[in-house]
Parts: structure tokens; sequence; C-alpha cells
């Protein structure tokens, strides 16, 4: 990086945990219902009514926080944070404040196209706490009332702080895929952005070479972004607002109220929202109504132990084991479990980690695709498709004709062997293949003579005579030929 | 002691306009509370293990089963104002 600045970012991650019901009634959390039709007394805030916290909301918050490699708190409560706020009808949210369940933790990130060095991304905490409803402001007038719609509040969420420890917009994308890609292999949340089950709020700032030393300029949260691709662009928009106002005001961390901006994905900006109150104005105290949580040695490691293999460590078992590249392992990783497992079973069958890789990347992942199914209800099992791949490698077929077989067998559901039967392909005899090549040669002086004069191109027109000839020949064994006979003459 | 500025910050945290009378009336009021409260602070604590809660109570939880929410008449009949579909509130500026 050549600008004399570093850009530090740590972002805020809130997830909707994937229980039937809210954190501390049993009001469903179900998506999509008609406004206000699933809340009860105690999620509206009643007088006299008693939260009690769900238990399989705090299961699922304790099994991210142990793949994110937290430490778990064996004594944990909740506090109220008060504020007013119309989709907050408490008038305080129940939340995490000084003895969150889990903190410390980490989670590696790496970039297979190369452009950052793996590293590490501190996690500061991870806490329990409850969603507020929604508000529908009137965006045309801005006169009308708003429209409060209750459904969501109390929903359970999970917020995942993490250090200040990324230096750029795509490591914060980098940061938030591989954290996505985590939750989903749990299972603990569906990550759905556009439902709001995944929301992302960034701190910036960046530290600027001076003759003095380092300088930090002031913090600023950016809000509203929905998308990864989102994330990477505000912070790169962020990133040159700073260094502008940095040069203009020379204003320093400390020196000016923390700021909180809004994105705007149209306009690819982002504009100043309210400054945020000081923390102490949250007033925050512990709940009277709610009890402690305790959590035991025993418990921990049973959890531990129902973890399964998580990204990370599925990436390098690919890697290892099947000679694949880290481009390779985090294609098929990020595709999902089920992926992952017709890949590992079609390695297994042809012996060629590479091969299966290529064709579970490219034609397996293009087809369910275009069928919208997951990879177990394909129809195609890896044992049919093995042996495709097995008789491209015993040279019975090239692979462009095993595509269009490929094709045919997804089309007609017919084993390879039956389809490259009916499509007349067999192996060609290697020496039917050097007759055909010596009979090309003699009738073709002038592509001869070009071979020889250092065009090793021109054997491609051979190859395509000799494909019209007949389509079954292997082009790669008989280019392979042409260079060998012409080199003898 | 609570000084009649930090009175006027709580009331703005808590949305509630007071009258300059009212505000003069509340801090003499929130001084003799909070001074009732702070006697406590007299106690000796320094062999009291501190408490994060009143009850010797914990892990109290309950099962994820879905149970039936409030009709929505009855959720919104307590509000000023409502659609018969959504809470109304007066718009809120500054977001
Ligand atoms: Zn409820």
């Amino acid at each position: 990086m050549s600008e004399p600045y570093t850009i530090i970012i740590g972002l805020e991650v809130h997830v909707q945990l994937a229980t039937r019901t809210k954190l501390f009634c049993r009001c469903s959390t179900k998506f999509g219902a008609p406004p206000n039709t699933q809340t009860c007394p105690i999620c509206i805030g009643m007088p006299g009514t008693l939260p009690v916290m769900n238990r399989e909301a705090f299961a699922l918050g304790l099994k991210t926080a142990i793949a994110l490699n937290c430490q778990i708190a064996r004594f944990t409560k909740w506090d109220r944070k008060q504020y007013y706020y119309p989709d907050l009808p408490k008038g305080y949210q129940i939340s995490q404040y000084d003895l969150p369940f889990s903190q410390d933790g980490h989670l590696e990130i790496s970039d297979p196209k190369g452009r950052f060095k793996p590293k590490r991304i501190g996690i500061i905490r991870a806490h329990l706490e409850e969603d507020a409803g929604k508000s529908m402001h009137d965006e045309v007038s801005g006169q009308a009332d708003s429209k409060i719609d209750l459904n969501r509040t109390g929903t359970p969420l999970l917020e995942i702080v993490s250090q200040p420890d990324m230096r750029s917009p795509a490591e914060a994308k980098a940061y938030l895929q591989e954290l996505k890609l985590l939750l989903t292999y749990l299972g603990v949340s569906d990550c759905n952005m556009q439902e709001g089950s995944l929301r992302v709020d960034a701190n910036i700032n960046l530290h600027v070479d001076t003759p003095e030393g380092k300088v930090a300029t002031p913090i600023v949260e950016v809000k509203n972004m929905n998308s990864f691709r989102a994330v990477e662009r505000a912070m790169e928009y962020e990133a040159v607002r700073h260094w502008e106002v940095w040069q203009e005001t020379g204003q320093r961390l400390g020196q000016v109220p923390k700021q909180t901006r809004g994105w705007d994905d149209t306009a690819m900006i982002t504009r100043g929202q309210r400054h945020k109150e000081e923390s102490s104005d949250y007033r925050y105290f512990p709940d009277p109504d709610l009890v402690p949580v305790v959590t035991t040695d025993e418990e921990l490691a049973a959890v531990k132990s129902s973890l399964g293999e998580l990204p990370a460590q599925m990436r390098t078992r690919l890697e290892a084991k099947y000679g694949i590249k880290p481009y390779d392992s985090d294609v098929l990783v990020s595709a999902g479990q089920g992926l992952v497992d017709y890949y590992v079973e079609l390695a297994d069958l042809v012996g060629d980690g590479k091969l299966a890789s290529n064709w579970v990347q490219q034609d397996v992942m293009r087809t369910l695709n275009e069928q919208k199914v997951e990879p177990a209800a394909f129809a195609m099992r890896p044992k049919q498709l093995g042996e495709l791949l097995t008789a491209i490698q015993k040279g019975e077929i090239d692979t462009s004709r095993a595509r269009e077989v490929f094709l045919e067998m997804v089309a007609s559901g017919k084993s390879a062997a039956d389809v490259m039967k009916a499509q007349g392909i067999e192996k060609v005899d290697e020496s039917e293949l050097i007759a055909l090549c010596q009979e090309l040669i003699a009738a073709n002086p002038k592509i001869v003579a070009d071979i020889q004069g250092g065009k090793p191109q021109a054997a491609g027109n051979l190859i395509g005579q000799a494909k019209k000839k007949n389509p079954n020949i292997n082009p790669g064994r008989f280019r392979e030929l042409v260079v060998e006979l012409v080199g003898k003459m | 002691m609570l000084s009649r500025a930090d009175v006027e910050k709580v009331s703005l945290l808590a949305r509630l306009e007071l009258t300059p009378e009212e505000l003069e009336r509340m801090t003499a009021q929130m001084v003799q509370i909070v001074g009732y409260v702070e006697q406590l602070a007299e106690l000796k604590t320094d062999d009291v293990q501190p408490m994060a809660h009143a009850l010797e109570v914990h892990n109290v939880f309950a099962a994820d089963e879905v149970r039936p929410s409030l009709p929505r008449e009855a959720a919104l009949a307590n509000a000023p104002h409502h659609d018969k579909e959504f809470y109304l509130v007066p718009a809120v500026l500054g977001e």
C-alpha cells in the first residue's frame, strides 16, 4: 500500500439465532408473519410479566462462541440497557454488559486469491441479547406517523464484536464471509441478510504516518450496509473520506465525538447520522427478573465434542488429502457440507482429487444451480459421474466430448457407458491413430512445412481434420503423434 | 449530591418534559430518595462477596416450543394510536 496511512476496521455483527421462539417468551420468531401477530405481554413489555431464558438460544450461542475460540464465562448474567425508541416497547433492551457469556476469541481469515496474508482476527466478545421491533417511516413526506411492528421484538440475537484487526476492506469482507460460513456450518443461523438475520456495523479510522509517529483519526461507526459487498464498498469510501478530512482538519481521535454514518448503496456514499449517546447514558444495571447462568466444564466439553469439522479444518483436510489448491478447497467448502461430501466421494472413487475438483466446481455446480437442487438430491450420484471420469482417465474419451456425455447423462438419466455407446464413442486403437496421422501428414505438406518452420500451433488444423474423419480420437494424443512423426521427417 | 442539571439530564433520557417548577420539585425529591438509598453505603462490606442477583438461583430455562401469541386486537388495544395493523407513533426524526 502506497498511502501514508493504515486502515483500521472493527466489525460488530448481529445474528438472529435459529430458534423457534423468542429469547424470553414463547412467541414464534418466524419471518414474514402479518404485523403484530407474534407478540405477547412479555415481549411488548407489559408490567408484571416475567421473562424466562430460551434454553436453545443459550445453547446455540454457546456453540458459536466455542467455535470462535472464545473463553466461556462460568457465570454470566443479563443487564438492562435503557434507551427510548418506539420499536423498544419496554424502554430497555435485555443485553449483557460487564459479564458476557463469552469473550476473547478469534477467527482465522485468508484470501484464496492471495491479496492478503492469512491472519487471525480477534473476537472481543460474543453476547446474547434481544432484538428490537421494526419501524417503518413515511419516506415521502416525513410527516405522517411511523408504523411499528413488534413481531421481531425479543428475537434472540448473538452480538459478535471483533477487535479492530482488519487492515483493508477486502479483509473486512473476508472476515464476514468466513464468519457467515462458520455460522452456516454450525446451523445456528440462516444468516439471511435480506431478512435481517445477519446485520453488520463497522468501526473505521486511520493510523496516519506523520513525522511525530502514527496518529489515529476519529473513529466513525458505519451502519445500513445490506450486503458484504456493501461493507467492502463503504469501507473503501470511508478510508478515502477519512484521509481527506484528516488533510483538511488534522482532527485526531478523542478531539470530536464519535460519529455515526449511514451507507447509501445507490449513491455509494455515507451520510452523517445522529451522534451516538455516551455508553454511560444507557444506565446498564442487572436485570432483576432474570437469574444468572452457570456453565460447567462438563457442559463445555460436551458442546466442544459435538461441533464436528469446521470450515477451516475442512479446507486443510481437502488440500492435504486430495492435493487441491486453497482456491479450490475454498470454492468447495464455501458451497457447503453437501457439496464437500459429494466431492470427497467422487475423489475417492476416481483417485484423482484435481480431476474430481474440476468437474465438481464446473459441471456439477453449474447443473445444481440450473436445477436448483442440493447436492444430496442431485440425480447423478458420484458413482455415476465417477464412471465417466474413469473413462477420461483411461483415454476412452476426451474432456470436451465427456462434457457432452455429462449433459446427456443429466438429461436422460442414463449411465456414462450407455450414453457413450449410443453416441458411438469408443477408444481409438493406437495403431489406427498412427495410420490416420500418417495419412493426414502425407496429404497436407504445407501444414507440415509450417510445423517444421517453427509453428507448432499449425497442428491444430490436422487435429480438426482428424476429428472429422473419426470423432473418437483423443486430440491430446493425436497432437503428440503429429509432433513426433513430423519431427522424424 | 444530585444537582438540578443531573435531574434535567435524566428527564431528557427518559423523554420527560418537565416545567421549571416540576424540575425544582423533582430535584428536591430525588435528592431525598437517593440520599435514603445512600445510607446503605455506611455499611461495612469489605468481607462481603458482590452479588449479581438477589436470588441464589441460576439456570432457569424454558423449552423452545411455540405457544400462542396475543390476538393482534388485544396487543394493540392499549396503544394511543394504531391502524389495526401497526402501532402508530409520531415520526422519529434524525434517522
Ligand atoms: Zn412474546
